[in-house]
């Protein structure tokens, strides 16, 4: 009765295995490089793609979810992915510096590297770092990211990606956008690497324009905190797309320093952003935020896990999901506290509203605790909207589709305004009224 | 203004008869009170006339500036001027009252055909009207109603009702849970707001409030009928003899 | 409150030794053959002289064991089990069959009288008020030794009798309910138990009657290298109440002793079932050796429209308890309920919680679960609370909340929220959290020692469960719980 070696593949994996065959002599990497790409694919053909069987990917299938696995993109030009990045222009107006990276590549030539040296900020090619010596570093994988399938898919064929780094104590005036364009269908693969120095401090925002029709997204983004550093980003993945979504954040924090992202989802047909946060010094703060809106048969999915590795750490993550038709909701979170983190304080809370008689939603609020003398709590509802509330507003005379906007707007605020980053706060709400006028 | 025709009425859930026939007919300027014991329905009559989907009405009508009310949604009854202070006033939180007060203020006006309030003037009208009630700024930007004293609850509804201007004001138990010194404010705040042109109808249990309300019409109700109609002088034979006749006569 | 104080008392009297039911009966006993395989089945099955249908049913069972892979996700680790090993049938020599008291061995009397367990009928009526009688079936190894008060819960109609009678003397109420609820492949240790059950407790409520009296079946390992499958089934007609208490020890042992019983409950219409447990197998020395391994399946169907069933735990023995009592609320309107508290210290593994599957409508479920964590050990709340698409209006409300004492331990909570309709509405808490320093100082302030300040804020911390079992077992669960805490502070 043991298990079978050799899993039979599915579509989507054979065309993966092809696509590494075809791509990995392309593939940029050092010999070490080499040697990790290889047993990433090794692991695609002996385990598949992550499906339900396994525990991470309970409710999210993507071994099911994906029919086949486009090519990975070609090259983009510099003038076109410009384009498309003016076009889609995520935050507005909002004075910011830009760093493209294209169908997989960065684009040196339209980022804003001039401005951002000024700052103390540096940014160089993912790819070209991964011929270095060292460059498997690059890629490392922390424990409780065990043998992530997604991961392991990103490993296998990252193209490239940016290393931005924050020099010690420098204060960036502007976020900083980072923004992953398509400019052609295939998928696109790419890992960045973001080094905060100590006592640095840094804002960015994370976005993607184009479509990459239905080739996979596969982005990781790997933060090093320094200690005293202060770091804040928003990940805003919004607009109907028809390839996978899979997103990762890899983060350590050193002492004395905050970390703070906010996972920002609506519209994707099929979207995880996965998080792995763990402190490594002690007096830190770590907060994750997320909104996920999903509605016709779409899946949104936050899962993440936060090692309390280190006495006297705060961590505080909450997330609300708002489904409507016939979408999936999962939020899996769990807090971790290793035996000797003493003074450990962590709190969690997963809340979904449905809108409709269709949707699904999987909670699973985790805690993981090796310490006695620790604080932590998690809590999860799931539920519909109030009608003793929509009744008060519509009694004060607002008519009920907007009663039911203020009364989503106001369940979602409380993730959106608790990461007190007010320069995005208009733009998430706008985006919320958008998803809920069906945009 | 008002009329209420033979109205019936029963909890859609569970079919359970509340109102079994109420006739009420309510003047521009008039206070009428309603008193009556626990589960007469008085408060299932307040969630009619603001149009509670968990009651249905079986039989009856209910007429509002020559209009049927029966036939508009909530939202649209306010609009046309019908204003619930709710006795239980619903906790909010992630709605700023500010934003909330504004937000209903500008779905009213947009309903009647009126301009948007700039944020000044609502900002004026807002402070003036809140010092009169004592409600402090510091409250105004707190989510609705959260974390609120009961006090601070009502004079919070007392000062959308002054804001929204309604033409039928219905107080559902605005009395309980408040102390002698914010009933008197409270008071204070509808008293003002009596004019010519606006109703208002008082449901209380008890005839304190109307000490400091003075009604022009006292109804009892009890079990779904109003059983007796009289001036302001039945209010304190009420407070003097209790309910039992009413029941027993119902 | 005297119970702290009983509490606070017993604590301070017991012995380095703390588990006080390790003792061994000195019996002559009879065991079947060693290892699984249908002989093993066929002759456990000849034994209880069982019909036909029973020994193909087990014999089904087994080969689909045969089959199957044994599962790891649990938070629990120990050595694989050699089902080869085992022994499948161990009974007492005198026994054959359920007797009236006076035929039972006088040995067997006195390990249940040691155990503190009355099974003298007269006893028991002397200067007791009727309401507080208990009708016992006791289990002894692998058969039921005694069933008492059967003539007056006969006269009510109550049928409370050991499964193995039940077989034979009303198979129409066996085979329409065995494996109703938990079907016989539902999991690698059900499908076991499947196989090679060998007794426990049968009891049929009839149409509209309030059973008289609490029923209560104890449940005794003794003999070496035995596994013990007991399978208990318990029928509620409409209308009918039962309140059915269960306790079991374990002398103590080098050895890892297997536990693998089954429970299957069934509420019809406006019936209702209170399942009170109290384990105290044998949790294993300090270094960790020895132990029992309870792997248990328990399971209510709340059937019938109105149907209420509430499980309550007092988990204190076992070297690893894996348990989730569920319910499957399949009646409109039916109400499920898990109360429990599970204490672990040494180097106990808990793995426990429940399961509520809404599919009926209005249906509305409760978990409170108060595990605490002392020594080297590790306790886990695993739950699954779910709606289906037609469950509309259903209701939960879990609040789980862990407190650790010392810093070698480990406490997890790992719940699974699934909801498939927009109507119901869930709710989840959960906390971690140690006794405060302030806590126990102010205890100590005003008078108690620290053993006694500990005992009094877990008997807080444990109250909300305490107060759903049984008077006589509540006393008992706060006794259970000081003792099994004994040592875990300085």
């Amino acid at each position: 009765m043991t298990a079978p070696t050799q899993i039979s593949h599915t579509q989507a994996e054979s065309d993966l295995l092809a696509r590494f065959d075809t791509a990995k002599g392309d593939l940029s990497g050092s010999t070490a490089v080499s040697d990790l790409r290889v047993a990433a694919a090794e692991q695609i053909k002996t385990k598949g793609l992550p499906h339900r069987r396994v525990e991470e990917y309970k409710y999210t299938d993507l071994r099911a979810y994906m029919k086949s696995a486009a090519p990975l993109a070609p090259k983009a030009s510099a003038a076109e992915a410009k384009a498309l990045a003016d076009a889609e222009n995520a935050y507005g107006e909002l004075e910011r510096f830009r760093i493209v990276v294209a169908n997989g590549t960065y684009l040196a030539e339209v980022s804003d590297l001039e401005a951002l040296a000024a700052e103390g900020v540096t940014v160089t090619d993912f790819a070209a770092a991964l011929d270095q010596d060292t460059a498997a570093d690059l890629l490392a994988t922390p424990p409780s990211a065990g043998t992530d399938g997604v991961l392991a898919l990103n490993t296998a064929f990252v193209q490239g990606g940016v290393v931005i780094t924050v020099k010690e104590g420098a204060d960036v005036s502007r976020p900083v956008e980072l923004v992953h364009v398509s400019t052609a269908e295939g998928a696109i693969v790419t890992r960045n690497r973001i080094n905060v120095a100590k006592g640095a401090k840094l804002k960015m925002l994370e976005s993607f324009a184009g479509t990459t029709g239905t080739g996979e997204t596969n982005v990781v983004f790997d933060y090093k905190i320094a200690d005293n550093a202060e770091f804040a980003t928003t990940r805003l993945v919004v607009g109907a797309t028809e390839g996978a979504r899979l997103l990762t954040t890899l983060a350590t924090i050193g002492a004395d320093a905050i970390f703070k992202i906010l996972g920002f989802m609506a519209g994707p047909a099929f979207a995880r952003n996965q998080q792995f946060v763990a402190f490594e010094g002690e007096n830190s703060e770590a907060k994750l935020y997320g909104v996920s809106m999903a509605r016709d048969r779409c899946l949104a999915d936050q899962t993440l896990i936060i090692d309390h590795a280190v006495p006297h750490c705060n961590s505080r993550e909450y997330f609300k999901t708002v489904l409507d038709d016939e979408a999936r909701g999962v939020y899996q979170g769990r807090i971790n506290v290793a035996q000797h983190a003493q003074k450990s304080d962590g709190e969690m809370m997963t809340q979904a509203l449905l809108l409709s008689e269709g949707p699904e939603m999987a909670n699973k609020p985790e805690l993981e605790i090796f310490a006695d003398d620790v604080l932590c709590a998690h809590g999860a509802t799931s539920g519909q909207i109030d009608e003793d509330l929509l009744f008060y507003l519509r009694a004060r005379g607002i008519p009920e589709a907007e009663a039911r906007t203020l009364l989503v707007l106001a369940f979602l605020s409380e993730a959106i305004e608790e990461f007190e980053e007010e320069y995005v706060t208009d733009f998430l709400e706008q985006r919320v009224r958008d998803w809920l006028a069906g945009k | 203004m008002l009329e209420i025709k033979n109205l019936h009425a029963r909890i859609a859930e569970d079919g359970t008869e509340i109102l079994r026939g109420v006739d009420l007919k309510v003047n521009a300027g008039e206070v009428h009170a309603i008193m009556g014991p626990n589960g007469s329905g008085k408060s299932t009559l307040s969630y009619i006339l603001a149009g509670k989907s968990d009651y249905e009405v079986t039989e009856g009508e209910i007429i509002f500036h020559g209009e049927n009310l029966l036939e508009l949604e909530p939202d649209e009854r306010a609009a046309a001027g019908v204003f619930l202070a709710f006795q239980y006033p619903i906790e909010i939180p992630g709605v700023a009252t500010m934003e909330f007060l504004k937000t209903a203020m500008n779905a009213q006006r947009k309903a009647k055909g009126q301009a948007q309030l700039s944020i000044p003037d609502f900002m004026k009208l807002v402070k003036e009207k809140s010092k009169d009630l004592n409600v402090s700024m510091d409250m105004l930007k707190r989510p609705l109603n959260v974390g609120f004293s009961g006090g601070e609850k009502k004079r919070a509804e007392i000062l959308q009702m002054s804001l929204l201007e309604p033409s039928l004001c219905v107080l559902d138990e605005t009395d309980s849970g408040l102390d002698i010194d914010a009933l008197r404010i409270v008071s204070e705040g509808v008293n003002k707001l009596r004019s010519p042109e606006r109703a208002m109808v008082v449901i209380t249990h008890y005839q304190r409030l109307l000490d400091h309300i003075i009604p022009d019409v006292v109804h009892v109700l009890s079990k779904g009928r109003i059983v007796k109609t009289g001036g302001k002088e039945l209010a304190l034979e009420l407070e003097k003899n209790g309910y039992a006749d009413y029941i027993e006569a119902a | 409150m005297p119970a702290v104080q009983e509490t606070i008392d017993q604590v301070k009297a017991i012995d380095v030794d703390q588990y006080k039911y390790g003792f061994v009966t000195d019996i002559e006993s009879e065991r079947g053959a060693k290892g699984l395989s249908e002989e093993t089945v066929r002759f456990l099955s000849a034994k209880k002289g069982e019909p036909e249908w029973m020994t193909e049913w087990r014999l089904d069972a087994l080969r689909r064991f045969n089959t199957m892979e044994e599962p790891d996700w649990a938070r629990v680790s120990y050595p694989k089990i050699d089902f080869d090993e085992l022994y499948y049938w161990a009974s007492p020599k005198s026994v054959e069959g359920p007797k009236s008291l006076d035929e039972v061995d006088p040995e067997l009397l006195a390990t249940y009288e040691k155990l503190g367990i009355p099974l003298r009928e007269q006893e028991i009526l002397a200067g007791v008020e009727p309401k507080n009688r208990i009708a016992v079936d006791a289990v002894f190894d692998s058969v039921s030794v005694v069933t008492t008060f059967k003539k007056e819960l006969a006269a009510a109609g109550v049928i409370f009798c050991s499964i193995s009678e039940a077989i034979k003397e009303h198979p129409e109420l066996v085979k329409k309910y065995l494996g109703s609820v938990v079907p016989v492949t539902d999991n690698y240790y059900a499908t076991l138990n499947s196989a090679v059950f060998s007794d426990g407790s049968f009891v049929y409520i009839p149409e509209g009657v309030r059973c008289p009296m609490e029923l209560s079946t104890y449940f005794r390992i003794n003999e070496q290298n035995t596994g013990q499958f007991e399978r208990t089934l318990i029928i509620a007609e409409k209308g009918s109440y039962v309140s059915y208490l269960e306790g079991c020890t374990a002398p103590q042992r080098d050895e890892n002793q297997l536990h693998a019983a089954v429970v299957e409950l069934v509420a019809l219409d406006d019936a209702e079932i209170k399942y009170s447990t109290v384990q105290n197998w044998f949790p294993g020395d300090s270094e960790g050796k020895g132990g029992i391994y309870n792997f248990v399946t328990k399971r209510g169907d709340c059937r019938g429209k109105n149907s209420k069933i509430s499980w309550t735990q007092v988990e204190t023995g076992s070297a690893i308890t894996w348990k989730y009592p569920s319910c499957i609320l399949r009646g409109d309107n039916s109400v499920g309920e898990f109360y429990s508290i599970a204490v672990s210290n040494g180097y106990q593994q808990i793995d426990s919680g429940t399961k509520m599957i809404h599919l009926g409508k209005n249906t509305s479920s409760r978990i409170i679960s108060k595990g605490i964590s002392a020594g080297k050990s590790s306790n886990t709340y695993r739950g699954l609370v779910s709606a289906h698409r037609k469950a509309s209006n259903a209701r939960n409300f879990t609040q789980c909340d862990s407190l650790l004492i010392g810093q070698d331990c480990g406490a997890h909570t790992v719940p699974y929220i699934e909801s498939k309709n927009a109507s119901a509405v869930f709710e989840h808490e959960a906390t971690t959290s140690k006794i405060s320093d302030d806590q126990m100082f102010y205890c100590l302030q005003r008078g108690l020692d620290e053993e006694g300040a500990v005992a009094l804020i877990v008997n807080g911390f444990v109250k909300d469960v305490i107060q759903q079992l049984p008077m006589e077992f509540a006393v008992e669960a706060q006794k259970l719980i000081s003792i099994s805490l004994e040592g875990s502070v300085g």
